[in-house]
C-alpha cells in the first residue's frame, strides 16, 4: 500500500514535470529507429519533445480507433500502408499541408505519399529472401536469387514466411507476385513455395528470428531486417530477386491532435535531408525517399532509385491490390496458413514422386504427377470473382452500407473455400503416392 | 485500493444496513468490480459475435456457422485433446516432485519447490526464442543428435510439441497446489490408515493422494482451462488449428472485422466456465475437511540413503527438463551471436549492462505493478472462496465463475474493452484519461491473474474443517474476529501459493499490458522486453531483462517458502510436545 502511495505520488511529480511541448507518437518501429530519430528531432527543434509510445501495427490502430473520442496521440508512425488506409477510412488520420522538397512521387512502380495527402512515405523497404549462412553450408544448400527458387524441392522444410494477414508488407509480396505473374501462376508459386515452409509466423519479426537462430535457412522479409540482422553480427545475408515490391513505411498526422504544430514540425523533420540521412545508421538500415540522402550512404547500400535495382519490377496496381485487399489475406490463410500441414504432405508427395520418376518414362506416373500438380494449384475462385465486390465485400469491414449483395458470409465462404482445398490436398497427395509406387 | 475502500465501506453500512451481512456486501463490492472490470468491458467487445456483420442485427447465424466450419470443429477437438494431454503430463512432472519434498526429510525442499515453481516465468518472446535454440529443430538438442547420431526428435513440432510446451510450463500449477495440499493433510488420517496396515502405494492410492485431492483438482482445472485458452504457446510454435489462436488471429487482423473471433472468444469462456462446473460436480458431496491443524501435515519420513539418491536422482531429472528453457535464456543472455550452433559463439555482460543503463524503470514498475496486483487478487480471492464455501449467499457460485472467466479472456480483448470503457472518462488531477492512467494496468492484471489467487485459496479453504471455526465462535470470537484468527492463519499457506502464482505470471504479461501502456516511464518489464524483441540486436538484452524478472520471480519465491517452513517449524513443536 505503501508503495502504491509512492509511486501515485511519484507519477504526480513527473506528469507536472512533463509539460513542455510534447509530441506524442505511436509507433510500431522498434527503438533502434525512433531512438536516433528523437535525439536528432530534439536537437533541431529544442521547444518539442518527442514522447515515443510502442505498440505493434495491430495494437496501435486498435489504440487510435479506441481513443478517437478523446484522442492524446498525435502522430502514428508505422511501416504497413494498409494501416494508414483503414486509419484514413474511418477518418482518424488529419489532412495536413506538409513542405518536403525533392522527394519524387513514386519509388519504383509504387506511389510514395497517399494521393490524397493523409499521409507521406518517408522510407522504402523491398523484399528480399534472408538467408542463414551457416545453414545453408552445412545443409549445402544452393543460394536462392529469385522466389521461383524456393520451389524447388531441395528446400523443402527449409523456409519461413509470415503470414500476409499478419503484416501489411508480406501481403504486398503476395500481391506483387500475383499481378506479376497473374492470380493463377503467382497463387501456383505461392503453394509450392510454403509447401517448402517449416513455418508461416504470426509476427512478420519471426522470420528474421528464425533465419537468424537458425531454425530456418531461408526467409522471406522485408530488406531492413536482413539488413539489421546482417549488421548485429548474424551470419545472415539478403538478395533482392528481380521482382520485388518496393514500399514506402509511413508517417501521418492524427486527426485532432492533441499538439498539431509539433506533429507538422516533426513530419518535415523526418522527410528533411538531414531526416533522411537518419536512416543510413547501421542499426536501422532503411531506404531513404530522398535521392540525395543516397551521396552519403556507405558503400554497397542499395539504392532503389538506381536503374540496376530490381529490373523486373512490375507497375503494381493500387486499386486492384486495395479491392481484394482482405480476400487475398482471407485466401491465403484458407489454403496455407491454417492448411500448412495437409500442404506439405501433398507437397512433399508430389516431390517424392517427381524425383523418383525423374529418368523414368513411365506415363502412367507422369499423367498421376500432373493430375496432382493441378490439384494442388487448383483455387476455389478466379481473378474475376476476386474483384467482384459480390465477393471483396463479404471481407470488408462490416456494416458500412448494404448496396451491394454479397455472395454469403465470411464463415460460410471460408468454409467452402476450405472443404475444397483440404479435398484438393488430399487427394493430390494419394495421387503422388500412387505415382511414387509405380 | 479497492481492498481497503471495502473494508472501510463494510464498517460504514454494516451500521446503515444491519440486515446485509458483512459477507454480503463484500460479495455484493466484488461483485461490482467484476462487472466493471471485467464483464462490462467484455461484453462491449465480444457482443459481436451476436451481431449480423452486414445488418447490425441480434442474432445467433455466427455460432451456427462456427458448429458448420470444419477447421473450427477440428480446432476445438484438437485444442480439447492438447489441453486433456497436458494435464496428463504436467501431472507426471508434478507428482514426483511434491510427493517426495513434501513427505520426506529431505535437504533443500524450499530451493527444489522454488525451482518447480520458475517455468511458470516465461518472459514474452524471449522465452520462445530460447526453447527453439535448444530444441527446435536445429536446436543445440537436435545438432547435436544429428551430429553424432544422424537423427533428430521433434520436440517442437505438431500438437505434440504443443503439448511438451504447455506441460513444461503450466505443471507448477499442480506442483505448488498440490504441495500445498498435502502440507494441509492430517497426519491422523495417514496413522489410522497405517495402523490398519496400508503401506506404500496403498497409503498412498488409497489415503494421501484422496485428500490431497481439492488441491491436485485446483491445479489440474487451472492447466487444463489455462492450456486450453492459451495462445502464446501455440503461436510460437506456429500452431494455427487451435481454438485460442484462432480467435487471436481473427480478432488481431488489421481492418478486418470477422466476427467469429468473438465467437471463439465467447466459446473459450464459456466452456472455461463449464469445465470448472464439471470440477465443482466431481468434488460435490465430498468432504476433505480436516480438523486437525498445524500439526505438520504428513509426518515426514526418514530415506534410506539408496532411497535418497534415487529421489535425488528423479528431482534432477525432471529439474533438467523443465529448467532447460531457462538455461537457454541465461546462455542468450550472456551470449554473443547464437545462430545455427549449439553454444553462443561468445559471451559477454554487454547484454546486462545495456539493460541496467537503459531499463531499471521497467523494474520497478514491474514490482509495483504486479505485487500490488498480487495482493489484491490473494484478497479478493480468499474473501470469494470464504463467500463461496462458508456462506448461504444467493448467487455466490456466479462470483466464482466470474472471476475464472478471467482465464479464457484474451488480454486483448481485455484490453480493447478497457479502451473502449476508461477511455473517455477523465480522472482528477490533469491525470489524463482513466485508460492511459498506469492504475488501469494494475487492475487489468488483477483480473487476469485473480483465477490463479482464487484456486489456490478455494483449495485451502475446502481442506479447512468448519468445525474449527464453530469452536472459535462458540468460545465468544466474533465471525470477523474468527476470519482473522483461525480461517487466515489456517489458510496461510494457500493464499501465499496464490500470491506467488499471481505475482509470477503477472510479471511477465503481456497481451493485455500492450494496449494499455501509454508511456515507456511507466511501462513493465515484460513490454520492455517486448520494445527490444523488434529489433535483431536487442534479443540479448531481451534476454537479460527475462533473466532479470525470472530472477526477481524466484527470489520472491523461495522468501516466500521460508516463510511458510519458518511458521510451520514454529508450530510444530509445540504441536509434537503434546
Amino acid at each position: 500500500m505503501r508503495k502504491l502511495l509512492l509511486g501515485t505520488a511519484l507519477s504526480l511529480i513527473t506528469l507536472s514535470a512533463a509539460s513542455a511541448d510534447v509530441v506524442t507518437v505511436v509507433t510500431s518501429f522498434p527503438q533502434d529507429l525512433t531512438g536516433p530519430f528523437k535525439a536528432a528531432f530534439e536537437e533541431a527543434y529544442p521547444e518539442h519533445q518527442l514522447e515515443v509510445v510502442n505498440r505493434n501495427t495491430n495494437a496501435a490502430v486498435a489504440f487510435l480507433q479506441e481513443t478517437q473520442g478523446s484522442n492524446t496521440t498525435d502522430i502514428f508512425w508505422a511501416s504497413a500502408p494498409d494501416a494508414f488506409e483503414v486509419l484514413k477510412s474511418q477518418n482518424l488520420l488529419a489532412k495536413v499541408d506538409i513542405a518536403a522538397e525533392g522527394i519524387p512521387d513514386s519509388i519504383g512502380s509504387y506511389p510514395i505519399n497517399d494521393p490524397d495527402g493523409f499521409y507521406y512515405g518517408f522510407a522504402a523497404s523491398g523484399y528480399g529472401i534472408m538467408y542463414n549462412t551457416r545453414y545453408v553450408d552445412a545443409n549445402e544448400l544452393p543460394i536462392a536469387q529469385e522466389w521461383e527458387d524456393l520451389m524447388g524441392a531441395e528446400y523443402n522444410g527449409h523456409v519461413a514466411m509470415s503470414s500476409p494477414s499478419r503484416s501489411g508488407t508480406t501481403h504486398l509480396t503476395v500481391e506483387t507476385l500475383l499481378q506479376g505473374d497473374g492470380w493463377e501462376d503467382g497463387w501456383a508459386k505461392w503453394k509450392w513455395i510454403s509447401g517448402n515452409m517449416n513455418t508461416v509466423t504470426e509476427r512478420s519479426f519471426g522470420v528474421p528470428d528464425a533465419v537468424n537462430s537458425g531454425s530456418a535457412g531461408f526467409g522471406i522479409v522485408i530488406d531492413f531486417f536482413g539488413l539489421a540482422s546482417k549488421a548485429s553480427g548474424f551470419p545472415v545475408e539478403l538478395v533482392y530477386p528481380s521482382v520485388t515490391a518496393i514500399v514506402p513505411a509511413n508517417i501521418g498526422i492524427v486527426e485532432n491532435a492533441p499538439s498539431p504544430a509539433g506533429a507538422k514540425d516533426f513530419v518535415e523533420f523526418v522527410l528533411s535531408p538531414q531526416g533522411q540521412e537518419v536512416l543510413l545508421n547501421p542499426a536501422i538500415m532503411r531506404l531513404p525517399v530522398n535521392p540525395e540522402a543516397y551521396a552519403n550512404a556507405p558503400e554497397g547500400f542499395p539504392n532503389p532509385f538506381d536503374e540496376d535495382f530490381a529490373p523486373g519490377a512490375i507497375i503494381f496496381d493500387v486499386d486492384k491490390s486495395g479491392a481484394r485487399y482482405n480476400l487475398v489475406n482471407s485466401l491465403f490463410d484458407v489454403m496455407i496458413t491454417y492448411r500448412l500441414d495437409e500442404l506439405r504432405q501433398a507437397v512433399s508427395a508430389v516431390q517424392r514422386a517427381e524425383a523418383a520418376h525423374a529418368d523414368s518414362s513411365n506415363e502412367e506416373a507422369h499423367a498421376l504427377i500432373a493430375e496432382a500438380r493441378a490439384l494442388i494449384e487448383a483455387l476455389p475462385i478466379t481473378e474475376e470473382q476476386s474483384l467482384d465486390p459480390a465477393y471483396a465485400d463479404v471481407f470488408q469491414v462490416a456494416r458500412k452500407s448494404a448496396d451491394t449483395e454479397v455472395v454469403g458470409r465470411q464463415a460460410e465462404v471460408e468454409q467452402e473455400w476450405d472443404s475444397f482445398t483440404v479435398d484438393n490436398y488430399r487427394r493430390a497427395r494419394e495421387l503422388a503416392e500412387q505415382a511414387a509406387s509405380l | 485500493m479497492s481492498a481497503t475502500n471495502s473494508a472501510s465501506s463494510r464498517a460504514l453500512r454494516f451500521t446503515l444496513f444491519p440486515r446485509l451481512s458483512g459477507a454480503a456486501v463484500v460479495g455484493i463490492l466484488i461483485a461490482i468490480l467484476l462487472m466493471a472490470f471485467l464483464v462490462l468491458p467484455v461484453a462491449q467487445v465480444i457482443y459481436v459475435a451476436f451481431l449480423d456483420a452486414r445488418s447490425g442485427t441480434l442474432t445467433l447465424q455466427n455460432f451456427q456457422d462456427f458448429f458448420n466450419t470444419t477447421l473450427f470443429q477440428q480446432s476445438f477437438i484438437n485444442s480439447f485433446y492438447v489441453s486433456a494431454m497436458s494435464v496428463v503430463v504436467a501431472t507426471i512432472i508434478a507428482l514426483p516432485l511434491a510427493y517426495i519434498t513434501t513427505r520426506f526429510n529431505f535437504a533443500g525442499t524450499a530451493l527444489i519447490q522454488s525451482l518447480g515453481f520458475i517455468p511458470l516465468i516465461m518472459p514474452p518472446f524471449v522465452g520462445a526464442v530460447a526453447m527453439s535454440l535448444l530444441f527446435g529443430r536445429n536446436g543445440t538438442v537436435n545438432l547435436l543428435l544429428n551430429q553424432y547420431f544422424g537423427f533428430r526428435i521433434p520436440f517442437m513440432e505438431g500438437l505434440n510439441g504443443v503439448i511438451l510446451v504447455q506441460s513444461i510450463h503450466y505443471f507448477p500449477f499442480i506442483l505448488i497446489n498440490l504441495s500445498a495440499a498435502l502440507r494441509n493433510i492430517d497426519r491422523s488420517m495417514e496413522e489410522a490408515a497405517q495402523n490398519l496396515g496400508a503401506s506404500g502405494l496403498r497409503l498412498f492410492r488409497r489415503i494421501v493422494f484422496p485428500l490431497a485431492m481439492p488441491g491436485y483438482l485446483a491445479g489440474a482445472a487451472l492447466v487444463f482451462i489455462k492450456v486450453f485458452d492459451d495462445l502464446g504457446t501455440p503461436l510460437l510454435l506456429n500452431v494455427n488449428t487451435m481454438l485460442a489462436p484462432q480467435a487471436y488471429l481473427r480478432i488481431t487482423g488489421v481492418g478486418i472485422n470477422d466476427p467469429m473471433g468473438y465467437v471463439i472468444s465467447f466459446i473459450l469462456v464459456a466452456f472455461s466456465v463449464f469445465s470448472l462446473w464439471a470440477s465443482f460436480l466431481f468434488m460435490r458431496g465430498k468432504d476433505y475437511a480436516t480438523t486437525q491443524k498445524g500439526g505438520g501435515g504428513l509426518s515426514k519420513r526418514q530415506l534410506s540413503r539408496r532411497e535418497k539418491i534415487l529421489a535425488y536422482l528423479v528431482i534432477f531429472l525432471i529439474l533438467a527438463l523443465v529448467l532447460s528453457p531457462h538455461f537457454g535464456l541465461v546462455l542468450l543472455a550472456f551470449g554473443t551471436i547464437w545462430s545455427f550452433s549449439p553454444l553462443p559463439d561468445g559471451f559477454t555482460l554487454q547484454h546486462f549492462q545495456t539493460v541496467f543503463t537503459e531499463s531499471t524503470q521497467y523494474i520497478y514498475n514491474t514490482l509495483l505493478y504486479a505485487g500490488s496486483a498480487a495482493v489484491l487478487d490473494v484478497l479478493i480471492g480468499s474473501a470469494i472462496a470464504y463467500i463461496v464455501i462458508r456462506t448461504g449467499l444467493p448467487g455466490r457460485k456466479w462470483l466464482d465463475y466470474m472471476a475464472t472467466a478471467a482465464l479464457a479472456v484474451p488480454g486483448v480483448v481485455l484490453g480493447i474493452g478497457y479502451l473502449r470503457m476508461f477511455h473517455g472518462i477523465q480522472l482528477p488531477f490533469g491525470m489524463g484519461p482513466m485508460a492511459s492512467w498506469w492504475g488501469i494496468i494494475i487492475i487489468a492484471l488483477m483480473i487476469r491473474r485473480l483465477p490463479y489467487a482464487l484456486r489456490s485459496c478455494m483449495a485451502a479453504l475446502q481442506q479447512l474443517s468448519l468445525a474449527l471455526e464453530e469452536a472459535a465462535e462458540n468460545l465468544g470470537a466474533s465471525k470477523s474476529r474468527t476470519i482473522r484468527r483461525i480461517v487466515v492463519p489456517l489458510m496461510a499457506g494457500g493464499i501465499l501459493a496464490g500470491f506467488v502464482t499471481s505475482f509470477a505470471t503477472a510479471a511477465v504479461e503481456l497481451s493485455a499490458t500492450i494496449m494499455l501502456v501509454s508511456r515507456a516511464s511507466e511501462a513493465p518489464l515484460a513490454y520492455g522486453i517486448y520494445l527490444y524483441m523488434q529489433s535483431p540486436a536487442g534479443r540479448g538484452a531481451g534476454a537479460a531483462l527475462g533473466i532479470l524478472a525470472v530472477v526477481i520471480v524466484a527470489l520472491g519465491t523461495y522468501l516466500s517458502h521460508r516463510i511458510i517452513e519458518r511458521e510451520r517449524d514454529r508450530t510444530v513443536i509445540p504441536a509434537s510436545g503434546q
